[in-house]
């Protein structure tokens, strides 16, 4: 009896000092962000917290630089994170009142979540003192920073339409032509599927970039209305028969083993799916266009040597959509937080009107491959001297430029938790564990939540 | 026993006075939020505006949501598959490591290793490793290891149990070699006076003596099963679909991605209940612990 008290005892000495150590190891995701100014809650002067991931993350950084060369009284501090990171950090810390004062977002639903709650400024009087900024702003990107007629945020940064890219020497190899239409890229399939060659590379645990071809699909076969009706909360409006006609195209794509193998358990944060394209082990990927200046760091002569191909989403035969219709994110979007205090609105705002879209900025992200979402960025275009670059930006602005209808991407789009609930479908649908019909249900369930 | 009994009794007022600082700690850190995750399951609250009271809303929306049986199922599933797979290599380790060979001593240090590292690192580690393009079976190009392990549902539940297993049977090989080397070698002695072999001992002597043991290590292993978040969270996030959505996890995606606080709190409290109850089922089994236990206090 005393022996196994005694061994009670010293067991759970050894699993203290056990769980001691354990947690000695332990560090949690979230300490994968790393910061460069320390802790910014509220009440430590100005703050701005942004992504990571380069070129964005250094233009952003100079940014910040350049206004607090210019100010040294009222610095701003940064700290950053990474894509999905953020997305869970951000919304805890602003429920918390401990948000930055510069919140860098998507827009959409995302932002009128935060303006239900009252937690972001009214912008709208900022821009009619600044009349001239807000009249060299695209008015597309207006769309998704307003919410009941007031804008809450500033559209910055670059826009980003998904585009189709390919890999010049995949097609090369099988010798065929890049698609013109639905019907190609499944005629395309079966081909690069016998040469050893994935048709698509696709990152489908990240879900929204499953998302992405959804958002074309049904552009293409039902036209921007259908979306618009779901977006409106219109009920059934996903049992839609385009909408059911989409999701079967997408299945009988995965059932073609249109995409890489292992595609459900593949990242697009550790850009594995980039990197399947540059190797050529996939012949063509969907992708935002921000992923044109990784590709170019990183793809060794992918990009340099002139052998990625881009194009927009084809059109679906018998399809109702317009060809010229772009999906994607209009901007990135920047609000200041009301929680803030008066001095560190004033710096903020500061910030917004004299340093995100500056001369020096528009550079920047023309430099690093982008469209920024001023018109001031045409006339840069020529002066760029990269043959490579130059016809890519040229690409990005007309895409942008004569969409008929830029549709923000869904997830963004829609409130978090019908976009939670898209995303978990999608994947399932992707899987192949739900029929379309069985989404349409349980989609028409959240709409409007 | 009884004068120790006594002498402990006397010194109970300064052993109460220590345990106060551990006692608010866990007031402050265990029960208040406890009590607040219950009050929030029966609101309606995004994370950021107002909380709203909502009644049995949520209760009834999350207990009728199909979700819910395949979270339950699900993690289920890897408590018992880890068990299964745990507890007999755990043991037979521990019982080797009890041995006081040198030789032993040196692979006990190894063993321990995958206990210091934290298990987001495993996860991506093994992520990495397992990736069916970049991964160590593409890279050596062997084919039996370039599977989609963690694209196919069955192989996806099947990495998650190896890769927890790995992660803890060095942690319950340390509690075994513990408990082995509490049973007196004159057992053992007389055992094999008797004629009795190696297998018979293990059968015998050691298993039945390491029950207290077993129970021990087992309500760590199932308890600690119901709160596995972070290395499914970093290494399938729940996926393919949701074959690897364990309860720990649907919580967090109601709660923090879906903005749906309320039905995560319902979850959280069921979190709560299925652990008491699994707690309490396996102090059950070991009921003689509990006498010796209240005996000594």
């Amino acid at each position: 009896m005393t022996t196994s008290r005694r061994t009670f005892l010293r067991l759970t000495g050894a699993g203290a000092v056990a769980a001691g150590l354990a947690a000695c190891g332990t560090s949690g995701p979230q300490s994968s962000g790393s910061s460069t100014g320390g802790g910014a809650a509220a009440g430590t002067g100005t703050t701005y917290w942004f992504l990571t991931g380069q070129p964005q993350q250094g233009i952003r950084e100079g940014q910040v630089k350049r206004f607090n060369d210019a100010n040294p009284s009222t610095q701003i501090k940064t700290t950053q994170f990474q894509n999905d990171a953020y997305k869970q950090k951000i919304k805890t810390a602003i429920g918390a009142g401990q948000g930055p004062t510069l919140i860098w977002g998507w827009g959409g639903g995302g932002l009128k979540s935060y303006v239900d709650a009252n937690q972001v400024e009214d912008l709208t009087g900022f821009f009619s003192q600044n009349a001239e900024l807000k009249s060299q702003i695209f008015p597309s990107a207006f769309g998704a920073a307003t919410v009941n007629g007031k804008i809450y945020a500033m559209p910055v940064e670059s826009t980003t339409p998904i585009v189709l890219f390919y890999n010049k020497q995949a097609f090369e190899k099988i010798g065929a032509e890049p698609p013109q239409s639905w019907g190609d890229i499944m005629d395309l399939v079966p081909k690069f599927n016998d040469a050893k060659i994935a048709p698509f590379s696709l990152g489908g645990q990240s879900r929204w970039t499953n998302m992405m071809w959804l958002e074309f699909l049904y552009d293409r076969i039902g036209g921007s209305e259908v979306f618009q009706n779901i977006f409106d909360g219109k009920p059934n409006a996903w049992s839609d028969p385009s909408s059911l006609k989409a999701l079967e195209e997408v299945q009988k794509l995965v059932k073609a083993n249109g995409f890489i193998k292992g595609f459900s358990s593949i990242t697009a944060d550790s850009n594995a799916d980039q990197a399947l394209l540059c190797t050529g082990k996939a012949a063509m990927m969907l992708h935002g266009a921000w992923t044109y200046g990784g590709m170019k760091a990183d793809g060794k002569d992918f990009v340099t040597g002139g052998h990625l191909g881009y194009m927009n989403f084809p059109p679906v035969d018998g399809g109702k959509g317009d060809p010229t219709t772009s999906v994607g994110n209009p901007a990135a979007y920047l609000s200041i937080s009301s929680k803030a205090s008066d001095q560190d609105k004033e710096v903020a705002k500061k910030f917004l009107a004299n340093n995100t879209l500056d001369s020096a900025s528009v550079d920047a992200w023309v430099g690093a491959g982008n469209i920024p979402v001023v018109k001031s960025a045409e006339a840069k275009l020529p002066s760029v001297q990269d043959k490579n670059d130059a016809a890519w930006l040229k690409f990005v602005y007309d895409t942008s430029s004569k969409a008929k209808n830029f549709q923000q991407s869904w997830d963004q789009a829609l409130s978090p938790t019908a976009a939670e609930a898209l995303l978990d479908n999608i994947a399932k649908l992707f899987q192949l564990s739900i029929s379309p019909q069985q989404f349409a249900d349980s989609m028409n369930g959240v709409i409007g939540k | 026993m009884g004068t120790r009994a006594a002498g402990q009794v006397g010194r109970s007022g300064p052993v109460a006075w220590m345990a106060l600082p551990a006692l608010v700690f866990f007031l402050v850190f265990g029960v208040v939020p406890l009590f607040g995750v219950l009050v929030l399951s029966f609101t309606q609250w995004d994370g950021i505006g107002a909380i709203n009271p909502a009644g049995l809303s949520n209760w009834r929306s999350v207990l009728s949501d199909p979700g819910l049986p395949h979270a339950l199922w699900v993690t289920f599933e890897i408590m018992i598959l880890s068990w299964l797979v745990q507890t007999p290599l755990s043991l037979l380790l521990g019982v080797f490591l009890a041995g006081r060979q040198r030789y032993r001593a040196f692979l006990a240090v190894l063993y321990f290793v995958p206990l210091l590292l934290s298990s987001a690192a495993i996860a991506i580690t093994y992520k990495a490793l397992l990736d069916p393009n970049f991964g160590l079976g593409a890279g050596l190009n062997i084919g039996f290891l370039t599977q989609d392990w963690l694209g196919k549902d069955n192989l996806a539940l099947g990495v998650v149990i190896f890769v927890v297993s790995w992660q803890f049977i060095p942690f319950h090989s340390l509690i075994y070699q513990g408990g082995v080397r509490q049973i007196p070698t004159t057992m053992y002695e007389a055992a094999s006076i008797d004629g009795a072999g190696r297998l018979r001992q293990f059968f015998s002597i050691t298993v039945p003596q390491l029950k207290y043991t077993i129970i021990t290590s087992s309500t760590l292993m199932v308890v600690g099963s119901l709160t596995f978040f972070d290395l499914i969270f970093v290494l399938t996030a729940g996926g393919p679909g949701d074959a690897t959505r364990v309860l720990a996890l649907d919580m967090y995606k109601r709660g923090f991605q879906a903005n749906l606080m309320g039905p995560a709190s319902v979850i959280a409290v069921l979190l709560v209940l299925i652990g008491l109850a699994l707690a309490l089922i396996l102090r059950r089994l070991g009921g003689s612990t509990t006498a010796s236990q209240q005996e000594g206090a």
